[in-house]
């Protein structure tokens, strides 16, 4: 089985969430409208839906993680499944229990979706490949490779301040070779139809494959920042930063920092994104990231919505219609 | 499948204003809020709450997130977000729908609405009850009564010109 279809079931739903690549319009669209309505959720007194009572979730995450992990049982909870977090650092792996064996005995105790983080790139999709028949799996972050419900939190963020993708310019800002986030990102926006691409940052920063998926690439902030009207920072990933492709956090802030000055160049009522941790004074000054522009802690509780709608769609996926009338 | 239209919405839209004045009189409720199940009951909510001069803004309610069958059909991608633009607590609801058969719905709202507070009433309007029910749940006020086969299906057109319309799959 492909790559691509290894996402959907036979009734083309989606059954597992890996990446945004090879996804139609329709299944993005389709997310982000399930996931406008569970944005009401959090506003109610009792801020749950029964939806997922009686499913089990256990988050894996070979990468620790704790807003990603914290957002995904939220999201659990709401739904008002059992979660269970796993930190595999502290698990059997580390005693030399195979990860296939760790899976079927997870299985075996009647589990009924994974959300995998793991630092190489794959691992979600070779989870999703030995599971159970009715066992979904959700990407929560692989390697350099994906992380799907960060993009699609951004689209929402997106489409809730912008709405049509086709009239609008976005600009994916800095360490685009390290970001999962961007590759995610990249598929999702192409996917959408959106106006134009721009992918701004240093050359040993920006894959020269990236020209092929459609994007504008600048290496000129100034010139980049130009007119648009969505402007995603990426983080600078220090941790994965070592040898010598950049001078220095002082020099990289000075040439691809967002500050005010180089903001005042995008559109005015544009909106300034983060996935976070925000490096503060490195990718993004701090006037910028909590300024009247920056919709950074929004896309955090977006970012329920969104974990929501994929979680019930991949788990409620079976298609046969209603019997009858409603009533 | 055959289709053939049954009573006049208007009508039944008129009879219902009449029984829901008399219901709120006789129970000295004052000041209702009201509530339409999507997406037919939002239409005939929109009628009901005009001409009931209410002045509380209307309250819409997608009971996707809380059916019963979810395990069994799945997701609903046409999901519309609710809105409750009141505070429920301690307050009288109108909840409405179009059509009352098994109950189910009507359930589903029930519990939705208690996630939002604790009202002091519910009141339940439709504008056709049939039979069919599944679960002790019955209309206090209901347009009309109808008793239709097993294979039959009321479907209500609108919102403009609303008009309910029995199919029959054959």
């Amino acid at each position: 089985m492909s790559r691509d279809n290894l996402q959907l079931d036979s009734n083309g739903k989606l059954r597992h969430f890996l990446t945004t690549e090879g996804l139609s319009r329709q299944h993005l669209t389709e997310i982000l409208d399930v996931a406008e309505s569970f944005a009401t959720v959090g506003g109610k007194s009792v801020k749950k839906v029964p939806l997922l009572r009686g499913k089990t979730i256990i988050n894996l995450f070979f990468e620790t993680s704790t807003r990603t992990r914290t957002t995904f049982e939220l999201a659990a909870t709401r739904l008002s499944a059992d979660v269970q977090s796993i930190n595999i650092a502290t698990s059997a792996t580390s005693k030399g229990e195979s990860l296939l064996d760790m899976l079927h005995n997870l299985e075996a105790m009647h589990c009924d979706m994974f959300v995998v983080r793991h630092a190489d790139s794959g691992a979600a999709h070779f989870i999703a490949r030995h599971v159970a028949p009715h066992v979904s799996v959700i990407n929560a972050g692989d390697g350099r490779h994906a992380h799907p419900t960060q993009a699609m939190l951004d689209m929402f963020t997106i489409r809730r301040h912008k709405g049509d993708f086709s009239a609008i310019k976005v600009a994916i800002v800095g360490d685009v070779l390290h970001s999962r986030v961007a590759r995610s990102e990249i598929h999702a926006l192409n996917t959408l139809g959106v106006g134009e691409l721009r992918i701004i940052g240093p050359k040993t920063l920006i894959p020269s494959t990236f020209s092929k998926l459609g994007a504008h690439i600048f290496h000129d902030m100034a010139k980049g920042l130009e007119g648009v009207d969505v402007v995603i920072m990426l983080r600078l990933q220090k941790e994965r930063m070592k040898g010598a492709l950049l001078p220095s956090e002082s020099e990289y802030f000075a040439r691809y920092g967002l500050t005010e000055e180089k903001l005042a160049l995008a559109r005015p009522d544009a909106i300034v994104m983060h996935p976070g941790p925000i490096n503060r004074g490195v990718e993004i000054a701090s006037s910028v990231a909590d300024g009247p522009q920056s919709v950074i802690l929004e896309q955090v509780s977006n970012g329920l919505a969104v974990r929501m709608a994929v979680m019930s769609m991949t788990l409620g996926r079976q298609t046969e219609t209603a019997d009858g009338q409603e009533g | 499948m055959s289709q053939h239209a049954i009573a006049d919405v208007e009508t039944l839209l008129g009879e219902m204003t009449q029984q829901l004045q008399a219901h709120l009189k006789a129970h000295q409720i004052n000041d209702p809020v009201m509530i339409g199940i999507h997406t037919g009951g939002v239409w005939v909510a929109e009628q009901l709450h005009q001409r009931l001069g209410i002045t509380q803004p209307l309250g819409s309610l997608d009971i996707s997130f809380y059916r019963d069958d979810f395990s069994r059909i799945g997701m609903n991608p046409e999901v519309k977000p609710s809105n409750l633009p009141f505070d429920v607590e301690d307050r009288t609801i109108i909840l409405v729908d179009d059509v009352l058969q098994s109950g189910r719905t009507i359930r589903a709202a029930l519990n939705e609405i208690f996630d939002y507070g604790r009202p002091a009433r519910v009141v339940l309007a439709v504008l056709l009850e049939r039979e069919g029910h599944e679960l002790p749940i019955r209309a206090d006020i209901a347009g009309t009564h109808i008793n239709l086969a097993a294979d039959e299906q009321v479907k209500l057109t609108g919102p403009d010109n609303m008009s309910l319309s029995i199919q029959k799959q054959s």
